[in-house]
């Protein structure tokens, strides 16, 4: 590992991971495998328990700001664990300078979020740091919730057997294209907003109907193609996805065919993967869909037994290729 | 989507790969050019849609691949001085010079952006007049005329603090000194942004004189099919010429403004590529009346780098003498995060495509 922290450790990918089973997987003795909320038993009941920092640039973009985020990136922390997200803390760093109306247009819109989702706002923190010392503002949330024990299974995805079906519920990449235009880093305007959401209801409804959901994760850094590689890892088995059935939008596409990024690779903050049985995969897609946040939804692969645990991407034009773990940002391509 | 989706049809590609393995009838080697076909191919699976017979090897195409170390070591040590701010292609800076790479300077506080054209990193020069703004100036006959535009409005504007450190490279020469060695190779899928630049009868020379076949082609999975095709066509007929496949941007003059702005900011010049040594007149630098925007003329700076890795195979992999898989150091010691040869380190680069889409058949 390098001496310095790069930007590359914070991008979801390979040196993501082993910045934190270095670091603070061995000082703090947790146990593998990491799911995105910690599982704890207490007084006869399951909770789940999260933590997640917010750093964006900018604070508002398309789509949402970083207090909306802040509440739903926790939020869908707590419901891919399977859990009704309940209690949430919200912890602010501020940089010296700041303006007030800003915080206030953040702070409502977290409120607003966080109703939305059904969950309260409990506690929090504020700081206030020099000049230069932080960028602007930066969020952390945690957020508690209650697990059914019918659902204790899905963080870990132990019961995902060969055959069982992967389903999205929507176009992937919205979210890294609306922000990397509204950092003004493209020289070119889009109409993409980001997918930012809460999306517990929607799990909700479908946890409610469906007893054979065998795992879900939100598709936030290192996008779809980083968390199917964990899982492919995590459940010692294969995936074959087929392009053609994952949606990106035309304005996604178009960006990243200009810019040579793949949209497989790119952040979501309202999209999920859910893998399960192949028999109840239909019933998982119309729910889905039967709401706003899942309208095009789609079953676009499936589990296979492979020990190497390869991600293989069935290409649109009938070509086969693996899909690996991001490695370090996208970086725009010269030509 | 329209300009994407009717040259990434599924039955027309199923169409073109069952008439390419229909047409095979020995072994054949063909240089994928550039580092954007190569992408291309592996993005989409191409050689997965091919008979076993038809190899595809990656040549000098992709632009960060080949630039030398002692340009990353120059770029690294600008950075390094307080009032400079670097400006850069994305891609560029994850290329290990031989002490650092730029984005470990960024790591340690240099400043250094990543750029999509020259003409921002003159925006970038305008609101920082109290900085010298270097541009690293990559690429080959496509990207070059971006930097001319750049270097006469800057000229226009008398802009004082915005520099070019030039690696600009035309293709050619490259593809001369490998077919001079005597590499075997059937057929070149040839380059086709430069070719809509350059016209494509630059390339007339390589059928004339070497005897081998030319086509240039553009970027969708139908375009390199349809090429794999046309040079399959031409060896099976024993008749090498340049055709154009890719059409829609091509023509046999190419586009003649650009060409007049390339002559009037550069000159060519002896360059040094990765993996090949100096091959002569391969570069360009900026001419004399533009001077006052030469990085090495107004900010010159020595170097001291060591010699690459020698373990590393860049520069046979480069002429298509040999494949990533046989590396010492592929996939073990050089990966991505911790590149040692520049062909791990652009998307482009023969070594991280093959690393990412390991090809599956």
């Amino acid at each position: 590992m390098n001496d310095l922290i790069s930007l590359n450790h914070g991008s979801g990918g390979k040196q993501t991971h082993e910045l934190i089973k270095k670091v603070f997987v061995k000082k703090f003795g947790m146990t593998e495998p990491l799911t995105d909320s910690a599982i704890l038993k207490e007084m006869g009941k399951t909770l789940v328990f999260t933590t997640d920092s917010y750093v964006i640039d900018p604070l508002f973009f398309p789509g949402g700001n970083i207090g909306k985020l802040a509440i739903c990136g926790t939020v869908n922390d707590l419901a891919v664990s399977g859990a009704e997200p309940k209690y949430i803390a919200a912890s602010f760093i501020i940089e010296e300078g700041f303006p007030v109306n800003d915080l206030v247009t953040i702070a409502e819109s977290m409120a607003d979020e966080a109703t939305n989702a059904g969950v309260k706002i409990v506690t929090g923190d504020t700081k206030v740091v020099e000049k230069g010392k932080c960028d602007r503002l930066f969020i952390t949330t945690s957020g508690t919730g209650i697990l059914d024990y019918s659902q204790e299974h899905i963080s870990t995805g132990k019961r995902i057997k060969p055959g069982d079906k992967l389903i999205i519920n929507g176009p992937l990449g919205n979210h890294s294209i609306a922000v990397a235009g509204a950092r003004n880093k493209l020289s070119f305007t889009t109409p993409v907003t980001s997918d930012c959401a809460s999306l517990n209801h929607l799990i909700e409804g479908v946890l409610k109907s469906c007893k054979e959901i065998h795992f879900m994760r939100d598709l936030t850094r290192g996008g779809l193609a980083g968390v199917m590689n964990e899982l492919a890892g995590m459940i010692n088995s294969g995936i074959i996805a087929d392009e053609a059935s994952i949606p990106v939008d035309d304005p996604v596409r178009g960006v990243c065919e200009i810019l040579g990024f793949d949209p497989l690779y790119l952040a979501n903050e309202g999209k999920l993967l859910i893998v399960t049985s192949a028999e109840e995969a239909e019933k998982v897609l119309e729910i889905l869909r039967s709401d706003a946040l899942g309208a095009f939804s789609s079953i676009f692969g499936e589990i296979v037994p492979d020990k190497r645990n390869l991600v293989v991407l069935n290409t649109s034009v009938g070509g086969k290729r693996i899909l690996d773990m991001p490695s370090g940002a996208q970086l725009p391509r010269i030509c | 989507m329209k300009f994407i989706d009717e040259y990434r049809d599924k039955d027309l590609i199923e169409n073109l790969s069952s008439q390419i393995n229909k047409s095979v009838i020995h072994d054949y080697t063909f240089m994928e050019v550039c580092g954007g076909h190569t992408a291309a191919i592996h993005r989409f699976g191409i050689p997965s849609l091919l008979s076993e017979k038809i190899r595809l090897i990656s040549g000098p195409g992709c632009p960060v691949c080949v630039t030398g170390t002692d340009f990353i070591d120059k770029a690294v040590t600008y950075s390094e001085m307080e009032d400079v701010i670097i400006t850069t292609f994305g891609d560029l800076v994850r290329v290990p010079g031989s002490a650092s790479s730029l984005e470990k300077k960024r790591v340690k506080g240099a400043d250094i952006r990543v750029v999509f054209s020259g003409l921002e990193a003159l925006e970038i020069a305008r609101a920082n007049p109290d900085k010298k703004i270097i541009f690293l100036a990559i690429g080959f006959e496509t990207t070059a005329p971006g930097t001319a535009v750049t270097v006469k409005q800057a000229d226009k504007e008398d802009i004082n603090n915005f520099f070019v450190l030039s690696a600009h490279k035309i293709m050619p020469p490259a593809m001369e000194a490998i077919v001079s060695e005597g590499v075997n190779i059937d057929g070149f899928i040839c380059p086709g942004h430069v070719a809509a630049i350059t016209g494509s009868s630059i390339f007339g020379f390589i059928p004339e004189k070497y005897k081998i076949g030319c086509v240039i082609t553009g970027f969708e999975p139908t375009d390199l099919l349809q090429s794999i095709l046309m040079l399959i066509t031409q060896v099976n007929n024993s008749s090498p010429f340049v055709e154009i496949q890719y059409k829609r941007a091509v023509t046999v003059k190419g586009n003649t403004i650009a060409q007049k702005d390339l002559k009037e900011v550069f000159e060519p010049c002896d360059a040094i590529w990765r993996g090949f040594g100096v091959i002569p007149s391969s570069g360009l630098r900026l001419q004399n009346n533009y001077g006052k925007f030469n990085a090495d003329i107004q900010v010159p700076v020595s170097i001291d780098y060591k010699e690459d890795d020698s373990r590393c195979i860049c520069g046979e992999i480069l002429r298509g003498m040999k494949t990533p898989e046989q590396c010492p150091l592929f996939a073990n010691i050089c990966v991505p995060e911790n590149p040692v040869g520049a062909c791990m380190v652009s998307n482009e680069g023969s070594c991280n495509t093959w690393y990412k889409y390991k090809i599956v058949r």
